[in-house]
């Protein structure tokens, strides 16, 4: 059973909601990377969304646009955010990391070498933002023959049939993207994110995160009673954004604190 | 009979094309391919296609010999189709045109466009006006200076022109926007791409709109010359205008096919935006595979050139593909050597060609001079050079 297995399951027979933050590695500056993602498992994240950095995030709305772009001016890659795996499981073997990016940077290693590097920095799951299923059947190959969880992106345009297909290539989880549009976009609407997660429970037996519009303590509370994990991407950024030197881990660990409490107490 | 049938039903050119998008716009991919299908044999959709062409393009566009231009080179004589003439100036509304008309059918009350030089968001603007679409066009920051008047000409027209400033705030980063706005706003809007670039059926839909380039030549040409080219040369950033005057000639043979890519300062200075010159690696971008300027981890880097509509550091996947099978062949030109065939063109035939179209003159006057007097180069004239004014005073110390 892979470690993002391990923590579903176990969590389930507590009756809780997985955490997962997201932060872009490299932001603000590789030197607090694995600081930060250390500082994120003491105050509640139950895995670790560490997106990879690129030039071109079309899927990003302005506040992870900018912080691929503070990465990018270190020239934090996805080699470099590799070797930053591999640091953080120097003192945790615990906490799965699921690696979140754009197929460019996948390619320009091959399908094969990145998962064989991706395991030997211990990733456990990865999510390609444009590698639609029908485009990627020798990647999902590769990582699922090595115990890499490939996880997969709904939104609300996938119909029932996409919803097979996707679920049938995905592992660990799906990723409910709760809104239409970009990251760190408008307020998503509980009641439609509620009705699309329990039809998708129909289709499959893999847990399902919602993310995408989870802002605050009340918008994390109403999603971890519908779905098995909370995603938190551009809160999460926001903070490290407007932090500096000094009150970054005290920022973020404040702002776990609240989102963790706010998850218990849902179910 | 057109034996060539590329690409295949999943949009794939071999190993390129395809579509690589986030799951939000799946969907919305989904139902543009299933109507483009549709209508593209549709004989009404095609006469009103064909209406507008006629009527507010003023097609066909003349194929001009440029005999002036080919004595003083000495060698092969060139000759011109002339998109220059279109209504707004350039190929892009023969491709605007196919789309809004598509989008109407569709719907959507809203279409977005993404713009380097300008000239496809003035298409986009031109078509929308004329059809009572709302319209947004996404522009990097850098390219709304460089490209001031038509920012003002799609304003004119009563488009929202939207500075983007994100990464290189140029041709690719206004693409991104553009599917940013789609992502979000995929029920109501039409997104028109002006290349041959992007998911399926994008390169495929584009370039079968610009196909009536190399249709109307194939059939000037007998007119003319009283035979088909030896060589026909367009020049290619994303590639739209090389592919429709490229894809009716595939299946012709001995016809070479020479695409004319951006070597900006020069191949060895890396300051270019030509990747199959380059021999650059293949990657995924803006929804397709295709060969791409790119750093070791995957980065998009900086492309140049001096004009801003081939300054994208990828192609579209079918030149990929016609690279690959070697059906065409693929060199570059720097930013001098363009500026130089630039003037040539406007002293000795009157025609004030735009920066990306004088890549192209500029090579078929290198390869004229290898050439016989009795054969014939057809340059597609993409489009005409008032925009780039400003640009080429600037290069000259000119204060208009």
């Amino acid at each position: 059973m892979s470690r993002i297995q391990t923590i579903f399951t176990a969590l389930k027979h507590q009756g809780k909601t997985a955490l997962i933050p997201y932060i872009t590695a490299g932001d603000p500056h590789p030197k607090h990377t694995v600081s930060l993602m250390h500082t994120l498992v003491k105050h509640g994240a139950d895995m670790i969304e560490l997106g990879v950095p690129f030039s071109d995030p079309m899927a990003d709305g302005p506040v992870i646009q900018r912080a691929s772009e503070r990465a990018l001016m270190h020239k934090v890659g996805l080699t470099a955010v590799l070797d930053m795996v591999k640091t953080f499981r120097e003192t945790n073997q615990t906490t799965p990391i699921i690696l979140m990016g754009y197929a460019n940077p996948i390619e320009a290693i091959g399908a094969t070498a990145f998962a064989d590097r991706a395991k030997a920095a211990d990733v456990d799951g990865v999510i390609t933002v444009d590698y639609p299923p029908e485009e990627c059947g020798d990647f999902v190959q590769q990582l699922r023959s090595r115990d890499i969880d490939p996880v997969f992106l709904l939104s609300p345009t996938t119909d029932q049939k996409r919803v097979d297909l996707i679920v049938n290539q995905a592992s660990g989880f799906v990723y409910y993207v709760s809104l239409k549009g970009v990251t760190g976009a408008a307020n998503l609407d509980i009641t439609e994110v509620s009705q699309r997660v329990a039809s998708i429970r129909t289709q499959t037996n893999l847990p399902v995160g919602v993310g995408f519009g989870i802002r605050d303590a009340a918008t994390a509370k109403a999603t971890a009673a519908i779905a098995d994990a909370v995603v938190v991407g551009s809160r999460m950024v926001q903070t490290i954004e407007a932090s500096n030197d000094e009150n970054l881990l005290i920022n973020v660990a404040t702002l776990m604190d609240e989102l963790k409490a706010a998850v218990d107490a849902a179910k | 009979m057109q034996l060539y049938d590329m690409p295949d039903a999943s949009g794939h050119f071999g190993q390129f094309g395809g579509t690589f998008v986030a799951e939000t716009l799946v969907e919305a991919l989904e139902e543009l391919r299933v109507m483009y299908e549709k209508y593209r044999h549709d004989p009404v959709f095609l006469a009103e296609y064909a209406y507008d062409l006629k009527h507010f393009v003023g097609r066909p566009s003349p194929i001009y010999h440029a005999k002036r231009l080919s004595d003083k080179v000495g060698g092969a004589q060139i000759y011109l189709k002339r998109e220059d003439l279109n209504h707004t100036g350039a190929h892009k509304i023969n491709n605007t045109i196919g789309q809004a008309l598509l989008a109407k059918r569709m719907g959507k009350p809203r279409v977005i466009a993404e713009t380097g030089a300008g000239q496809h968001g003035v298409a986009t603007a031109t078509i929308a006006a004329r059809l009572g679409l709302e319209c947004v066009v996404y522009m990097g920051s850098e390219d709304v200076k460089r490209q001031a008047p038509n920012v003002f000409r799609m304003k004119l027209l009563g488009a929202t022109v939207v500075p983007v400033e994100s990464g290189s705030k140029t041709l690719k980063d206004a693409l991104n926007e553009a599917m940013r706005d789609w992502v979000t706003n995929v029920h109501n809007t039409f997104y028109i791409i002006g290349t041959v670039a992007g998911p399926h059926p994008y390169p495929m839909m584009v370039r079968d709109f610009q196909a009536v380039i190399g249709i109307e030549a194939k059939e000037q040409m007998m007119e003319m010359a009283g035979r088909q080219p030896d060589v026909v040369m367009a020049c290619v950033g994303g590639g739209s205008n090389a592919m429709g005057i490229f894809y009716p000639y595939i299946d012709v043979p001995n016809v070479r096919l020479i695409g004319v890519e951006a070597a900006g300062l020069g191949m060895d200075t890396g300051k270019h935006a030509a990747p199959l010159t380059a021999n650059s690696p293949i990657g995924v971008l803006h929804g397709n595979r295709t060969y791409l300027m790119q750093d070791a981890d995957g980065n998009i880097i900086e492309t140049h050139s001096v004009s801003a509509g081939l300054d994208y550091p990828g192609v579209g996947p079918e030149h990929a593909w016609l690279k690959d099978i070697k059906r065409a062949e693929y060199v570059a030109i720097t930013d001098d050597e363009a500026m130089a065939a630039f003037h040539n063109l406007c002293r000795t035939e009157g025609i004030i060609p735009a920066l990306e179209t004088s890549h192209a003159l500029a090579y078929a006057e290198k390869l004229a001079k290898t050439m016989s007097k009795d054969q014939i180069i057809l340059v597609n004239l993409s489009g005409r050079g008032d925009k780039d004014i400003n640009t080429v005073a600037k290069l000259a110390n000119i204060t208009l």
